[in-house]
């Protein structure tokens, strides 16, 4: 089989892993750029559809659209290429960074910054959290589920995938029985 | 043996986490504490270096994580885990993704997740704020200040900063404050 594809997936989705901050939706333009205006190896309707499809797939979206981008292309060693490409630049930094975290995390100074950085990070949660639930479909069934879940983890400690399993559940069920209450 | 347990916690947290990025942070919030690998402080301060460093959140919290636990091997193992279960569930789907796509089933189980990870977001918050503020004495002189940069943080995401500057800002203050008082 032709190894140039699979080169070539390797070392754009490592571009893309090397200079993408952030993550998730940061990636976006990122993507696009190399992949539908660059290399042209999908359409930007492909990549709507890969932005849709990862958000119902689990996992991060760079992952996810590597490897989609990587099987369409050159099949499995294709995903296996693109996917290694944008893992390993943070795979990379971060296990440099750990090791310098270990040498300077007990300096004063060290600490106070992070003392401030860890006020910072909850309003970056805060922030994403308020633009997450602009998204959602407002309606009763959503407001349900968003009670019913923040009660099971935050007040009864339930385990976060059994909360998971049971709104995925739920979900199904309400469709069944509003589905049906229409057809009537 | 801890190279398996790293494996098949961050599996998990691969498989369940929809939506990427703050999603997972519920999931790694549990397995952290629940393992005790590293504390809910040092989770915090590592959101900001993923958020400072390229790559995906999910690829940097499952590295630092693994490395912290268990040297270059435990790095590996994590990685690996929070990786494979999305790239095999998009090597299967990508040949018939649109069947997918329109799948209704598909759709109802999305109804119901996306304000799952909504509401298990604000209890990670929540629990996040606690190891941050001290609830015993509200008007402590740490209180004061990370109130200040929350107020001053949450000005700069309002005008739709990049991370980095609201992490860049944050350390700053931290560092000030740390200085004079």
């Amino acid at each position: 089989m032709n190894m140039k594809p699979c080169k070539e997936l390797f070392f754009v989705f490592f571009k893309i892993g090397a200079f993408t901050f952030g993550g998730g939706y940061a990636m976006i333009p990122f993507i696009k750029r190399e992949v539908v205006d660059g290399k042209k190896w999908l359409t930007s309707e492909e990549m709507f559809d890969i932005i849709a499809i990862a958000e119902s797939t689990p996992g991060p979206l760079a992952v996810n659209s590597a490897t989609f981008v990587g099987s369409r292309i050159a099949g499995l060693k294709g995903a296996l290429a693109a996917t290694m490409g944008v893992v390993l630049p943070s795979f990379l930094v971060i296990l440099c960074i750990s090791q310098l975290l270990l040498q300077i995390e007990d300096f004063q100074i060290v600490k106070d910054a992070f003392q401030g950085i860890r006020a910072g990070v909850i309003v970056l949660i805060g922030s994403a959290l308020i633009s997450l639930f602009h998204r959602l479909h407002k309606g009763a069934f959503t407001a349900a589920i968003l009670i019913a879940a923040f009660l099971l983890t935050y007040f009864f400690n339930i385990n976060t995938i059994f909360t998971l399993v049971f709104c995925g559940l739920s979900g199904i069920i309400w469709n069944h029985y509003s589905k049906r209450g229409k057809g009537r | 043996m801890i190279y398996l347990r790293l494996f098949w916690e961050f599996f998990k947290i691969g498989m369940f986490t929809f939506g990427g990025g703050y999603a997972m942070l519920p999931l790694i919030q549990q397995t952290v504490t629940q393992n005790h690998w590293i504390t809910e402080k040092q989770m915090i301060d590592f959101i900001a270096v993923s958020e400072s460093t390229p790559g995906p959140l999910a690829v940097n919290m499952s590295t630092y994580i693994g490395m912290r636990t268990a040297g270059v091997g435990g790095a590996l193992c994590a990685t690996f885990g929070v990786v494979f279960p999305s790239f095999v569930i998009i090597l299967l789907i990508s040949g018939c993704y649109h069947k997918f796509q329109n799948s209704s089933i598909i759709k109802s189980v999305m109804a119901g997740l996306q304000p799952a990870v909504v509401a298990l977001i604000a209890a990670a918050l929540l629990s996040a704020s606690r190891s941050v503020f001290d609830m015993g004495d509200l008007f402590a002189e740490d209180n004061l200040i990370s109130a200040v940069i929350v107020l001053s943080a949450g000005f700069l995401c309002y005008k739709k900063k990049p991370p980095i500057i609201v992490i860049g800002m944050s350390a700053l203050v931290g560092m000030l404050f740390g200085m004079l008082v």
